[in-house]
């Protein structure tokens, strides 16, 4: 068995390669869903927001379907949306994501996960990426989701939650990111 | 549905988030213990890329994509395969591909190093593996450069490399270095994975088997991304 090449910083000039074309605007007039923005920072242990972070995202369409052979559930798929988004930051440190609301997908131990995005984060300074979830605060179904019930903590388990907003007519989710300190964002190994 | 999950980060393949000698890492990486999650649908799917189409010339550094000029510097070629930890190629995966050009620039407002800018070297590529996992691409031989981690501060050359593979779990960002460099010891980013044998993970092998005559100098950089469990589990529904 072969070891894991190792992780390194992304660095400060990962734009170079990452993110000259813009990669957040991941749904079109045709995808099916209930289309949203969700931005926010990312924050040091100073609490200070980072401009050099780039944040990427990976989530079901509108349905609770992956664009990828292993989800092999009978939900249509959307071609009209990959489900997957990156994003460095603007003049004010906020990363942004045009998108759509994901549909709920299949837990483990047939259990079905509340609405969800997958998160990961580069940044200078960052040896090795780090995991979190974006959840609805305002979601129902996030009382009996796994993950979520997994952070014991209830103030934890806050830092998972997007906050709905509204702008322009336009439904705003607001994920600020702490990378440690006081209201840490939890990170998952997984 | 079963679920195949993927092997777990090899912690002791990968540096901590926080490693004191490359002060940037200190306020930047979680200070509590990572929440151990189960692998679920959302983690073992992820983007393939699998319509992508790469435009003629991405896989070569060499040139100005506008105008077809040369860069100027020491090319070089850059082969390697894409494996993952039971030694499976990894076929049809993206990699996307940064440096500093031949005098240690970034063409990039925030590089203020007083070094010559390149108008025809972007320092920026992609190549996508082949079904046997191999990948290759032209470039120019990087730069050291300096930088303001401590006194006298300089970074070896080396050369910034993006992967996908199959699953959102698989996700890895790199950087590679060349056998010989002076500099490698002195490197707190290079020396922040915790061992000898993950360190030497990150330097490239000179290839004369790669090297073409009267025209450039070979280097083979493998890389390997993290496994799949064998056994699948009855996952969800």
């Amino acid at each position: 068995m072969s070891k894991e090449t190792p992780s390194q910083t992304v660095g400060p000039f990962y734009s170079i390669g990452m993110t000259r074309q813009p990669m957040n605007l991941m749904a079109s007039a045709s995808t099916q869903g209930e289309r949203i923005c969700i931005e926010g920072q990312v924050l040091d242990g100073d609490g200070v927001p980072i401009p050099d972070v780039m944040v990427e995202i990976w989530q079901a369409n509108g349905y609770g379907r992956y664009n990828h052979p292993d989800d092999k559930q009978e939900k249509p798929l959307d071609k009209s949306f990959t489900g997957w988004g990156r994003s460095g930051t603007d003049a004010k440190c906020f990363y942004r994501f045009e998108t759509i609301k994901p549909g709920p997908v299949p837990g483990n131990d047939g259990a079905v996960q509340a609405p969800h995005i997958n998160v990961v984060i580069f940044a200078r300074g960052m040896l090795v990426h780090a995991f979190t979830r974006i959840y609805f605060a305002d979601e129902p179904a996030n009382g009996d989701d796994a993950v979520l019930n997994s952070v014991k903590n209830k103030a934890r388990r806050k830092t998972l939650l997007a906050q709905r907003g509204e702008r322009d007519g336009k439904i705003v989710y607001r994920f600020d990111i702490r990378l440690q300190g006081g209201g840490e964002t939890v990170f998952f190994d997984m | 549905m079963e679920i195949k999950t993927y092997n777990p980060r090899d912690w002791r393949s990968h540096p901590p988030y926080s490693f004191k000698d490359y002060g940037s890492s200190v306020k930047r990486g979680p200070l509590k213990k990572l929440l151990p999650l189960k692998q679920t649908l959302s983690e073992i799917t992820g983007p393939l890329f699998s319509d992508i189409k790469l435009a003629p010339g991405e896989n070569d550094l060499t040139r100005s994509a506008d105008s077809g000029k040369e860069a100027m510097g020491e090319r070089i070629i850059v082969v390697g395969r894409v494996l993952d930890e039971d030694d499976r190629p990894v076929p049809n995966t993206l990699i996307e591909i940064w440096q500093a050009n031949a005098a240690g620039r970034y063409h990039h407002p925030v590089d203020q190093h007083n070094a010559p800018l390149d108008p025809n070297f972007s320092g920026a590529g992609r190549c996508v593996t082949n079904e046997r996992g191999e990948y290759r691409y032209l470039t120019i031989k990087p730069g050291a450069y300096p930088w303001l981690n401590h006194s006298n501060a300089w970074r070896p050359a080396h050369i910034h490399l993006s992967f996908f593979g199959p699953a959102f779990v698989t996700r890895l960002v790199t950087q590679f270095f060349f056998p010989g460099d002076p500099l490698i010891p002195l490197d707190p980013i290079f020396n922040s994975v915790p061992t000898k044998a993950g360190r030497q993970r990150l330097m490239a092998s000179y290839a004369h088997d790669v090297t073409e005559p009267e025209f450039a100098l070979g280097y083979r950089f493998d890389v390997v991304l993290r496994g799949r469990q064998a056994t699948p589990f009855e996952g969800p529904q």
